[in-house]
């Protein structure tokens, strides 16, 4: 008996010890309330020395989060566990959060640094009025491919990558709407389609692929492709960007058919507990030098038109990071299907996963 | 049988923990199964699991746990009767289970340098004079990783019954003129069932809901019950269906664990005697 007391003791003062030291070490980090808001972003998609550089110059603590896909963001924030201040979903999901009122208005007068954005990216369908959304960065879905690895393949169409001579080449992204969409546009459909005969006969298509694909997997893409473990990829414009910062050989091409189009942008959530801090971090990232700075770093496209200006002309001029207005009229921006057209995607993308001819 | 009235107070948090963190989750669990996309009432979740999809995903998870389990007691089951027999037991089981401390995000991306074309895996099979073979990403890279991750969970029960036996019952067998395989085949193995039990259970339930290495080993070319799970309620957002293949999961596991099941004859021949 002696010793379970012993031993019970130990643990409430190791515990009250360990709870201290936590307490301590928040307290030194985070200076709490106005002090500090919290970010929530994709994984890769900012420039560290930004964050210190927001906190220098402002006072304001960054407590930085990151997610893997908008449905999971919007899980979270719908959950409202955490109280993030920013976060930055793509254009459906903005869609979405809208209707599940998960927005706060953002006050167009806190963020003079706005008119560095290109109009083109401003007063979108998604957010008429940018009422509750700013632009922060925009790409395309398109094929990476490692020349040197290939015997002369080109990627014009999406269904080059069915070429036999592919064979545990390709690697796709796991995510239901680009693998389903790729499908859809490789038969000349819409992205966007809802009919369900289009949705059978683009999965049957993909399930052909089998025998060229490698793998589906997040992230670990860019590495892969770095590495050379594989020559080809469906993939995002930056994540190729990333890729070919490392790797040379590697070209980005996005197929004729048409692709999707899409833009991230940087919102409020409803649960935020700095809205003001929110607003000076929004603005800041707006500055035309920060984000020319974090474009560089994060080798997406940016809707700023002031940095486009700083940044090396060799970038900015790149077609196939920033395709001209005209080749941008081909491509699609996703609409916000509703929980049930994303449930036959998913659906559809787990069946192509479980039958894919090997 | 001790009266209801007279269980001892401190028995409660017990009972406390019991019912909100195992009784209540499994409740919800099997409420939200019900409910569809609106929240409304439902059995629709019930005949999709019955599709087709759903039915082979089932039958491809068992094949996977199946071959990850078998393989686990192949390994297992010879390392832990040599370990009975090794001088420093703690020293060597230590050594097997730590491993097991090791967070599996780690693991899974070590094996992912490690079986890359260029990684050492590739680079042995050239040495002997074979070209690069794509071991990432298939159907032998999950199994071996898998068994790799589980061994530890496997080992150590099955050392613990063989450790128990007396040694004077394997004297006792050898001085009556049986063989060392019969003795093995009669009096080892019979000794020791209870340890593989556990290790089967401890191994081929979590086997079945993988999901991490599924992605990340297999490349999303081997689908589990656990990828089918995580997709509904991160990506789909439908709790519903995501509950009723948790509730399938569960309704295996409770049933594996009734195969597998300590029997009571075993539990006296043990040494566990009353």
């Amino acid at each position: 008996m002696k010793g379970i007391m012993r031993a019970s003791a130990a643990i409430v003062i190791i515990s009250a010890v360990l709870f201290y030291a936590v307490h301590l070490l928040e307290s030194s980090s985070a200076t709490t309330g106005s002090g500090s808001i919290s970010v929530y972003n994709w994984g890769e998609y900012i420039d560290p020395e930004v964050i210190s550089q927001f906190e220098e110059e402002t006072g304001i603590q960054v407590v930085y989060e990151t997610f893997a896909s908008n449905e999971s963001m919007m899980t979270k924030i719908e959950q409202g566990g955490t109280s993030y201040d920013v976060a930055m979903p793509s254009e459906y999901a903005i869609e979405k959060m809208k209707e599940n009122d998960l927005l706060l208005p953002i006050d167009h007068s806190k963020l003079p640094n706005l008119e560095n954005i290109d109009p083109y990216f401003l007063d979108l369908p998604f957010d008429p009025g940018n009422e509750y959304s700013i632009p922060y960065f925009w790409g395309t879905v398109g094929i990476a491919y490692n020349p040197t690895l290939l015997e002369e393949q080109t990627f014009e169409s999406w269904n080059d990558l069915w070429n036999p001579a592919l064979e545990q080449e390709v690697i796709l992204v796991d995510s239901a709407r680009e693998v389903i969409g790729l499908g859809l546009n490789s038969l000349g459909y819409s992205l966007n389609s809802t009919d369900l005969g289009e949705l059978r006969e683009a999965t049957d298509k993909l399930k052909t692929l089998g025998p060229n694909v490698k793998a589906i997997i997040g992230d670990e893409i860019v590495e892969m492709m770095r590495r050379e473990e594989a020559a080809v990829a469906v993939t995002w414009s930056g994540q190729a960007a990333d890729m070919m910062w490392v790797n040379e050989d590697i070209d980005y091409v996005v197929p004729e058919e048409g692709s999707n189009l899409w833009f991230d942008n940087m919102i409020i959530p409803s649960t935020a507990g700095n809205v003001d801090g929110a607003h000076q971090f929004i603005n800041f990232m707006l500055d035309a030098e920060v984000a020319a700075k974090n474009a560089e770093y994060v080798g997406y496209s940016s809707p700023n038109a002031a940095a486009l200006e700083l940044m090396d002309p060799e970038v900015t001029g790149d077609e196939r990071f920033y395709p001209t207005e005209e080749m941008r009229d081909r491509l699609e921006v996703y609409e916000n299907l509703g929980l049930e057209m994303l449930g036959v995607y998913n659906e559809l993308f787990l069946e192509f996963k479980m039958d894919m001819e090997k | 049988m001790i009266n209801r009235s007279s269980r001892p107070w401190y028995l409660a948090p017990y009972y406390i923990w019991i019912v909100l963190f195992v009784i209540a989750p499994i409740a919800l669990v099997v409420y939200f199964s019900f409910l569809d996309l609106a929240g409304d009432f439902t059995l629709e979740n019930y005949a999709n699991f019955f599709s087709s999809t759903y039915f082979r995903m089932t039958l491809s998870s068992f094949w996977y746990a199946f071959l990850i389990t078998f393989i686990s007691v192949l390994i297992a089951y010879p390392t832990a009767y040599w370990l009975t027999k090794t001088k420093h037991k703690q020293l060597w089981l230590l050594l097997i289970i730590i491993p097991s401390w090791i967070n599996l995000l780690l693991k899974a991306y070590a094996f992912i340098g490690i079986f890359g074309l260029y990684g050492p895996a590739n680079q042995l099979i050239q040495f002997f004079g074979a070209g690069p073979l794509q071991i990432l990403f298939t159907d032998f890279s999950f199994v071996f990783v898998a068994v790799y991750i589980f061994i530890p969970f496997m080992v150590l029960p099955i050392f613990n019954s063989l450790d128990k036996i007396n040694p004077a019952l394997i004297d006792a067998s050898r001085d009556l003129g049986a063989s060392q395989w019969t003795t093995f085949r009669r009096v080892i193995f019979p000794l020791a069932i209870n340890g593989v039990k556990s290790g089967v259970q401890a191994v081929f339930i979590p086997a079945l809901s993988l999901f991490v290495i599924t992605r990340l080993i297999a490349g999303n070319k081997v689908i589990t019950l656990g990828t089918a799970i995580e997709q509904q309620f991160l990506v789909t957002q439908n709790w519903g269906m995501g509950s009723t293949i948790a509730v399938f999961l569960i309704l295996f596991m409770i049933i594996i664990m009734l195969l597998t099941g300590p029997k009571e004859k075993g539990g006296a021949l043990n040494g566990k005697t009353k």
